[in-house]
């Protein structure tokens, strides 16, 4: 397995946000995390690398227990981690943004450059120099993600890629995903959107008021109509 | 083709920045009762357009009218006083006070008692604010700190904060960002059923195409700053224009539709 | 003419120091988010160290190398601080670390003192730059022309060191998202760490090149931090080349300012200072911040009004307090009755700071100001005493009005800035303008008539006028008009968007703490029999900074519990030890550490707990609430 969570339990302060998360994913595997907002699917993320102060349970990353790791190290094991919101560095322009997220090479993972990802995104090619604030939310997005990939991870956590994005961007969106994963790429995706997500993912996995209520191929979910319109809600 | 004069007018809408067109003559108008859609691109000048009207942005040329009357260059706080209630993409709300709390500063705001220091706040419109939260579904929820809510009750909460002064417009930018589906469905819903009630005109702006199309009454698409289609649902679907630069070959969106598992 | 030319030029060698430091505070401030007022202490042990090496050392090598020596030095000390305390406030509070970092202050004060004694120190000339150059029968010593070399060399050095370094490209990318730094694989800790060495080093090599043109002496790092924050703010926090262009500027408005307006030079600077926040309120090199990511910090429990039965036990309180000069003696009373009157002095900070959410640095300003204004019509208009009573507190409604009306225009540390500075304004002129101030000597003989003069019967006054003034403040939170200033407190966009005029409401706000801060000045005046410049200083605005903090900022009524356990136990440490400074000092940071809510927000939290048998793994420390999704 590529990674393997168990257990997971986060707080924020008093509250009480995920509660015995579990879920698996195998090499090379895209898997999405589905569930509505506040299910708990960014608080996932976000305790995985290790941004939740308060949280216990086992995190295996190609084996090795990362789970009392600071973020940082857990990163340079080669977890790539996209926020939402992206969160690009606006003042700096998109050849820094890059410049941030390198990491030296890997030698179980694929090797991106700046010329790679850039045949991945031709318009950040277009605009090496253009500040982050300048540019689209579509622009920023495939930003977030070609900086994450510049620290050459064998996985990627992809937070909510296609949201605020208009139809066409996600179909682009759809495409790099793909080019990701064929380059080798493990990649856990979160979403709202399910016409999205099918058209990535290998698995999906359903999270409610965090917890893990259903976890299948895709053709499990679709001949499950009942739990997809219960956690869902369609 | 209708009779009834326009609740919204906008003429020849202009904006540049460093002597880039954000916004170029962009023209419109809405009924009242009448829900518009304003989709395009990222970066198509959706933001800039949207925030011209509900102040919190200065035209360089060209007019906004509420029902006759002149808009443009107003603040956003007196713009409201003119009867236009709005929602935010990324929710705002005081975080710190109740549920009820948060409608009670809205009609405190109203009924103009702002700098009255010895009142008790808390008794103040209680049942109008009530009567708010139950509309919006929230009756149950009023003394839950705001704080707390779920994504979904905080736009909820937002629809009641912006009836609070009885509006004739509201402005909703992207209302079910970051919602479910079925929360999509929901809130839109309950938006249209009391828009339609109390004959309010609905000025959204939308990503998600199933929300436009199943919800507005007509749908203006704006591209690099200019209108390039206005028109119903079926029409500005089918147009190869709005397809080429925002729509895209629909497999996004569209799936929920073909299954005819649509809400 | 040549006269002229060598006064700009000093005012250019000037310049150089209040660069270094002033840089060193906008580098650390970009990344960590941290006003660090511990700067100007840096700045001082800098030239201490600086001075006790050059003794010691002998040459040019052993001069030039205890400079820089001084500085590596401070640099780990500086570290060492990082570590020890800032890695955990990153997360707390503008309002926390900036107050954390005037108690490191506080401390250092005293320590320097212990260290290296009370006197002024006059360290060696700079060995190769001892000599003046003659301009037109003008002298120019050649050390500052050395100064005025330097300040360019360094900008020019920082310049490359932030754009074309891996390290500088981080550190912007810090700037903006640390999380997300984090977040690619970079070490933040160290990176903050490095940030906070460099800085710290920028500000003891300002201190430590003084020591050939000022003595070293232990009060130099408020004046030095003053300044620093005029020039950040000038300039633009976070702009390095803002903090140059500023530093220039304010130290060629130093330079002439003492030639054209001797009575006010120092009032010059904050009147262009105030002009360009106005003007430019992110200053002349600032970017405007956007909207920060909100991190919650202030109260997550809604507040309620008192129950019945609270209101009793507050009543009973009071009435057990009235009943002290039955039993105790006039030491005590008059004990009480100044710390009744820092009770009003603290709930009108309150109503600013927890209820508006603006943290005034300069709140004693209006506090001085009524006791001023109690000495004006006392002792010069003759006035009645209840009639003084009910004017004296207009000269801090007056102050606050006008400081107030440009305060609101600005927020958060920017605020916090400004009104430190407006303070400092009213303090230069009542130092200053000697013949109607008295100056340092400031105004005796300010007593209370005969009806008000024992101690019980004043000590019953100030409790009065405290109870009403803490009851009434209570009533207007709970006003429609608190309910409004809550708002913008949590959103001014959305206060905006509802029609409430933001400004106006917390403009309002300003002058009502203004107001109520007057009249605990004026009591004071009459306590004391007297009004020193020292009644607005910097010190005592932080005296109330720390008694609401301490009392809780999330609560509602926890500046009256701050204000009493705060002031009794200053009053009670002065009189134990010499060091209040250093123990003062040492307690304010405990407070930031240990415990962030406050006595009443811990008690808050202990009933809560015990209320919902304390849910499982809920940590003692407030953690840092992260924006929750």
């Amino acid at each position: 397995m590529k990674l393997t969570v168990q257990d997971l339990n986060s707080h924020y302060g008093p509250a009480h946000i995920l509660f015995d998360i579990g879920f698996e994913v195998g090499e090379g595997e895209v898997v999405a995390l589905l569930g509505r907002n506040g299910a708990g699917k960014s608080t996932t993320f976000r305790s995985i690398v290790g941004l939740v102060a308060q949280r216990s349970g086992r995190i295996m990353f190609e084996g090795k227990d990362v789970s009392a790791k600071p973020t940082h190290e857990i990163v340079r094991e080669g977890l790539g981690y996209v926020p939402e919101e992206r969160r690009i560095f606006t003042d700096l322009t998109v050849e820094e943004n890059l410049e941030v997220g390198r990491q030296p090479k890997r030698p179980n993972a694929p090797h991106w450059t700046r010329e790679k990802l850039f045949a991945l995104f031709p318009n950040l090619g277009e605009m090496k120099n253009r500040p982050g604030g300048r540019m689209s939310g579509g622009e920023q997005q495939m930003l977030t993600i070609a900086r994450t990939l510049m620290g050459n991870p064998s996985l990627v956590l992809l937070d909510e890629p296609s949201e605020g994005l208009s139809p066409k961007i996600v179909e682009q969106m759809v495409d790099a995903i793909l080019t990701m994963k064929k380059e080798g790429v493990s990649i856990v995706v979160s979403e709202q959107n399910l016409h999205f997500a099918r058209l990535i993912s290998d698995r999906a996995y359903i999270i409610e008021r965090g917890r893990i209520c259903f976890g299948g191929t895709m053709a499990e979910l679709d001949s499950r109509p009942d739990i997809r319109d219960a956690h869902l809600s369609l | 083709m209708s009779v009834a004069p326009p609740l919204l007018a906008v003429e020849g809408l202009t904006k540049s920045y460093g002597g880039i067109h954000a916004v170029r003559g962009v023209s419109f108008s809405l009924r009242a009762g009448e829900i518009l859609a304003l989709i395009g691109p990222n970066g198509a000048g959706k933001s800039t357009c949207f925030d011209m009207l509900n102040g919190q942005n200065k035209p360089d040329s060209g007019h906004v009218r509420l029902l006759g009357e002149e808009t443009t260059g107003k603040k956003p706080r007196e713009i409201w006083r003119m009867g236009v209630g709005r929602t935010f993409q990324i929710t705002a709300t005081f975080a710190t006070m109740t549920v009820r709390e948060n409608v009670q500063v809205a009609l405190i705001s109203h009924g103009k008692q702002l700098y009255n220091l010895f009142g008790s706040a808390p008794n103040f419109d209680r049942n109008e604010a009530g009567r708010l939260l139950e509309l919006v579904g929230m009756g149950g929820y009023a003394d839950r700190p705001c704080g707390e809510l779920a994504y979904g009750d905080l736009k909820r909460l937002e629809l009641a904060v912006a009836l609070a002064n009885e509006p004739k417009l509201l402005l909703m930018d992207e209302p079910t960002a970051g919602m479910a589906p079925r929360e999509r469905v929901d809130l839109m819903r309950l938006t249209a059923q009391i828009a339609r009630e109390k004959s309010i005109g609905v000025l959204f702006t939308e990503h998600d195409m199933d929300v436009v199309f199943e919800h507005a009454d007509r749908i203006i698409v704006l591209n690099r700053g200019t209108l390039i289609a206005e028109g119903s649902p079926a029409e500005v679907r089918g147009n190869p224009q709005v397809q080429a630069v925002y729509l895209g070959e629909g497999l996004v969106y569209d799936a929920r539709h073909r299954e005819g598992t649509s809400a | 003419m040549a006269f002229y030319v060598v006064q700009f030029l000093t005012g250019l060698a000037s310049a150089a120091s209040l660069f270094l430091v002033a840089s060193g505070l906008s580098i650390i401030f970009g990344v960590t988010r941290i006003v660090n007022f511990a700067h100007g202490a840096f700045y001082m042990i800098g030239a201490y160290i600086a001075f006790t090496l050059t003794e010691r050392l002998s040459g040019a090598f052993g001069f030039w190398g205890s400079i820089v020596l001084a500085a590596l030095a401070v640099a780990l000390i500086g570290v060492l601080v990082e570590m020890v305390l800032l890695r955990r406030i990153y997360h707390a509070p503008e309002l926390f670390q900036l107050l954390a970092t005037f108690g490191l202050t506080l401390m250092v004060e005293d320590l320097v003192v212990l260290i290296w004694g009370p006197d002024d120190l006059v360290g060696r000339r700079a060995p190769g730059f001892k000599g003046a150059i003659d301009f037109f029968s003008q002298n120019i010593p050649s050390y500052d022309l050395f100064l005025i070399v330097l300040g360019p060399v360094v900008l020019g050095i920082l310049w490359l060191l932030f754009q074309r370094t891996r390290w500088g490209v981080l550190v912007r990318a810090a700037t903006q998202d640390r999380d997300m730094v984090a977040a690619l694989g970079v070490n933040q800790k160290w990176l903050f760490t490095s940030v906070f060495a460099v800085g710290v080093f920028l500000a003891a090599l300002g201190g430590a090149l003084q020591i050939p043109r000022d003595a070293v002496h232990h009060a130099m790092d408020l004046r030095i931090i003053v300044e620093v924050f005029v020039v950040v703010v000038i300039g633009g926090l976070g702009s390095i080349v803002g903090a140059f262009v500023a530093a220039v500027l304010v130290s060629e408005l130093n330079a002439f300012g003492i030639l054209i307006f001797p009575k006010i030079s120092i009032i010059l600077v904050f009147l262009v200072m105030a002009v360009v926040l106005i003007v430019r309120p992110w200053g002349l090199f600032g970017k405007p911040e956007a909207a920060a990511r909100k991190t919650p910090g202030l109260t997550v429990n809604p507040w309620r009004p008192l129950t019945s039965n609270e209101r009793l036990a507050s009543l009973a309180a009071l009435v057990i307090a009235a009943t002290l000069p039955l039993f105790a003696g006039n030491y005590a009373l008059t004990v009480g009755s100044e710390i009744a009157i820092f009770v009003i002095f603290a709930v009108s900070l309150h109503f600013l700071m927890s209820v508006g959410g603006l943290a005034s640095f300069g709140h004693a300003a209006y506090f001085g100001l009524g006791a001023y204004g109690i000495a004006f019509l006392a002792k010069m208009a003759g006035l009645p005493m209840i009639v003084c009573l009910l004017l004296g507190p207009l000269l801090g409604c007056m102050g606050a009005a006008v400081f107030g009306f440009f305060a609101v225009q600005l927020s958060g540390v920017y605020f916090a800035m400004l009104t430190l500075a407006f303070a400092q304004i009213v303090w230069s002129i009542a130092f200053q303008w000697v013949s109607v101030t008295g100056g340092d000597n400031g105004i005796l003989g300010v007593w209370p008539e005969k009806w008000a003069a024992s101690p019980s019967h004043f000590y019953w006054l100030a409790l009065g006028v405290a109870a009403l003034v803490t009851i009434a403040l209570r009533i207007a939170v709970f006003s429609p008009f608190g309910y409004a200033l809550r708002a913008t407190r949590d959103s001014v966009l959305r206060s905006e968007a509802i029609g409430i005029d933001a400004k106006r409401i917390q403009w309002t706000a300003f002058v009502i703490a203004g107001t109520t801060a007057g009249i605990g000045g004026a009591l004071f005046a009459y306590l004391k029999g007297s009004v020193f410049p020292d009644n607005l200083g910097i010190s005592l605005s932080v005296d109330a900074l720390v008694m609401v903090l301490l009392g809780g900022v999330e609560t509602v009524s926890g500046a009256v519990i701050g204000a009493i356990v705060y002031k009794a136990l200053n009053i009670w440490l002065v009189s134990q030890t010499d060091l209040s400074k250093l123990v003062l000092g040492g307690f304010i940071v405990l407070i930031v550490v240990v415990f962030p809510k406050g006595i009443v927000g811990m008690l808050e939290m202990l009933a809560q707990r015990r209320r919902k048998s304390s849910p499982p793994g809920s940590p003692l420390l407030a953690k840092p609430i992260e924006s929750a999704e």
